[in-house]
């Protein structure tokens, strides 16, 4: 079953899954989201020169060219933004396409060379991790861990960089050097992925896994462990399934599976989750009903020496319409009315809680 | 040597100046407030003394040095709206973030640091709050949050943003008791304000700012009628109130 292939490919993919969980996290927080898709596209034409430049496929070869492009293209970026005033999305999206478009050309010019060499740099534009070989493996294992190793190393900085980056300055820091580190690093654990995942995908291997953490954590390191997680996780699920699936390639795996993190993320979490948001509103809808009507009886009772006066239900819809039905069920529920005669009643319980809600209400008697 | 000093300060946005040709001094051991309507420069100005904001021309100076160098005496309070308060942490955690500065490079705050930090927000009235997340905290909450971070920075020159907009009656008197416990250290405090008719009562020194200097002085001297006229120009329904 696990051939010394697959264990290659499943060790390339959760590396490079835990290392985009884990700067995407800060990517996500930062309100950078599509930086992530910027940088990957631009980082095509410098995979196309590399290997140009220097007539190798060598994983370390590409690798720098991609890095270098995705670096140039995020500071393109940078300038446009601070020199200009066009807007940063804006700015992303012209970098985007004339990287991306640059690298298809360079591409298509490549395949067309009469070299024995050119085949398979096509995989870049949508991953194929089944050809991953152990030179590449340990190319993004040794990248992946320096990457990690300095996250680790300046997680205070990097965390107020996040948070508040003036307050940063005022301490003395450099912001403009840490966010430039911070993004080179972002860079790297992007291009990391390029091989296995492409250019197209790799963002959504940077974003969804973190937003998903989110979903589960109020706590930044817990968010960022749990991002890796899912990001590893992600990685070797999708690496699995496209090798059991011919011709399935690696990259949209990866993020289906991710994908499957993040919608279960979404719904099922237990604070942030829209389940648990519907649950909270649906319940918040009942108490308002009851409280209706429970305002119904005490204000019919009012007219009578007694609070336990029995009341027919037209004239509980008269004050309250719409709430009568299911709001007397669940003050019988919770002891506070009872049904009597043709009609319904307060209970002793009822009536007092009664008279609380109407002086909360009305602030005095009504 | 006062604890800020500028000279000829001119800052513009895409030549649009937002700060023209300022004078400024604040003394040591006072209270001072920066007012003046909207877009009058107050808080460009508070950024151009850190340094956050890159002046046409110009120098500052912060204790008789450059101020990139003097970082350290510093402690900033932003405006609280500055920052994304769905970030995941707690009230504690944003305190020690003060002490990063004194940590250094690679050191994790520790138990010295928990215990500082905690000793700050017990002088805002928040320890109850230290393990809270951020996200929960009210407006007034996140502005002592704030105070609690500049606070444990032990600095010698505060500089505060805005720090009473938005804050409920109680926590603007407790801003303001500990304000007065900080000038009773010796500190120097300069607070971005909006509300005239509280100047006098809560500040000693006051800077009158619209792009161009207006007034620098002691409240009592330099809070006029006309002066705050013309600050604010014809706008100024509260100018009644300084009679009062």
């Amino acid at each position: 079953m696990l051939d010394y292939t697959l264990i290659l490919v499943f060790s390339g993919c959760l590396v490079l899954g835990i290392v985009a969980g884990t700067l995407g996290s800060f990517a996500v927080l930062r309100k950078q989201s599509l930086l992530g898709d910027a940088i990957s596209h631009a980082a095509l034409p410098g995979v196309a020169i590399a290997f140009l430049l220097a007539s190798s496929k060598h994983p370390a070869v590409l690798l720098l060219g991609a890095l270098c492009a995705g670096w140039l293209g995020t500071l393109f970026i940078l300038l446009i933004t601070r020199t200009t005033r066009i807007k940063n999305d804006t700015a992303m999206g012209i970098v985007l396409s004339v990287f991306f478009g640059l690298g298809l050309f360079l591409l298509t010019l490549i395949q067309r060379m009469p070299s024995a060499s050119k085949a398979g740099l096509d995989k870049f534009l949508f991953g194929n991790a089944s050809t991953l070989l152990l030179q590449d493996v340990w190319t993004m294992l040794i990248l992946g861990g320096a990457t990690l190793a300095c996250v680790l190393l300046f997680w205070k900085e990097f965390k107020l960089l996040s948070f508040d980056p003036d307050f940063l300055h005022s301490l003395g820091r450099n912001t403009l050097i840490l966010d430039v580190f911070l993004t080179t690093l972002l860079v790297a654990a992007i291009v990391i992925g390029l091989q296995a995942v492409g250019v197209v995908l790799m963002s959504a291997l940077v974003i969804a896994p973190a937003v998903a953490a989110r979903q589960w954590t109020d706590h930044l390191g817990r968010m960022v462990a749990l991002s890796a997680l899912f990001g590893g996780v992600g990685g070797v699920l999708g690496a699995f399934a496209s090798s059991r699936i011919s011709n399935l390639p690696t990259g949209p795996a990866i993020v289906v599976g991710i994908s499957v993190l993040f919608i279960i993320s979404l719904f099922f979490s237990p604070h942030r989750g829209l389940l648990k948001d519907w649950l909270r509103e649906r319940k918040n809808r009942k108490t308002v009903r009851s409280k209706k009507v429970l305002l119904a009886l005490f204000t019919l009772s009012r007219s009578h020496k007694t609070p336990f006066h029995s009341h027919p239900v037209s004239s509980l819809e008269a004050i309250a319409p719409g709430s009568i039905e299911g709001g007397l069920e669940e003050l019988r529920n919770q002891g506070l009315a009872l049904p009597s005669g043709a009609g319904w009643k307060l209970t002793h319980k009822g009536a007092i809680e009664a008279r609380r809600l109407a002086q909360h209400v009305y602030g005095e008697m009504p | 040597m006062h604890p800020i000093e500028i000279s000829d300060l001119t800052v513009a946005y895409h030549e649009k100046p937002v700060i023209w040709d300022l004078d400024f001094h604040a003394p040591a051991g006072v209270l001072l407030a920066v007012v003046g309507p909207n877009g009058a420069g107050k808080t460009t100005l508070l950024k151009s003394i850190l340094g956050l904001v890159k002046p046409s021309a110009g120098t500052v100076t912060i204790f008789g040095k450059p101020a990139q160098k003097q970082m350290h005496r510093l402690a900033y309070v932003p405006q609280r709206g500055s920052v994304d308060w769905d970030f995941p942490t707690t009230v504690l955690d944003i305190v020690m973030m003060g002490l990063y500065g004194k940590l250094g490079w690679f050191k994790r705050p520790g138990k010295k640091e928990k215990e500082l930090a905690l000793q700050s927000l017990e002088k805002v009235g928040m320890a109850d709050f230290a393990g809270r997340q951020i996200s929960q905290l009210s407006g007034g909450q996140q502005q002592r949050v704030f105070l609690a971070r500049a606070l444990v920075q032990d600095a010698d020159l505060y500089l505060m943003d805005e720090p009473f907009v938005g804050v409920d009656a109680v926590t603007e008197k407790a801003i303001v008791a500990l304000l007065r416990e900080l000038r009773s250290r010796g500190k120097t405090v300069v607070v971005v304000h909006h509300d005239v008719p509280t100047l006098k009562t809560y500040f000693d020194w006051a800077l009158l700012l619209n792009v161009r200097k207006i007034a620098l002085g002691p409240v009592q001297k330099v809070v006029t009628p006309k002066n705050l006229q013309k600050t604010y120009g014809g706008r100024a329904s509260f100018l009644d109130l300084e009679h009062a």
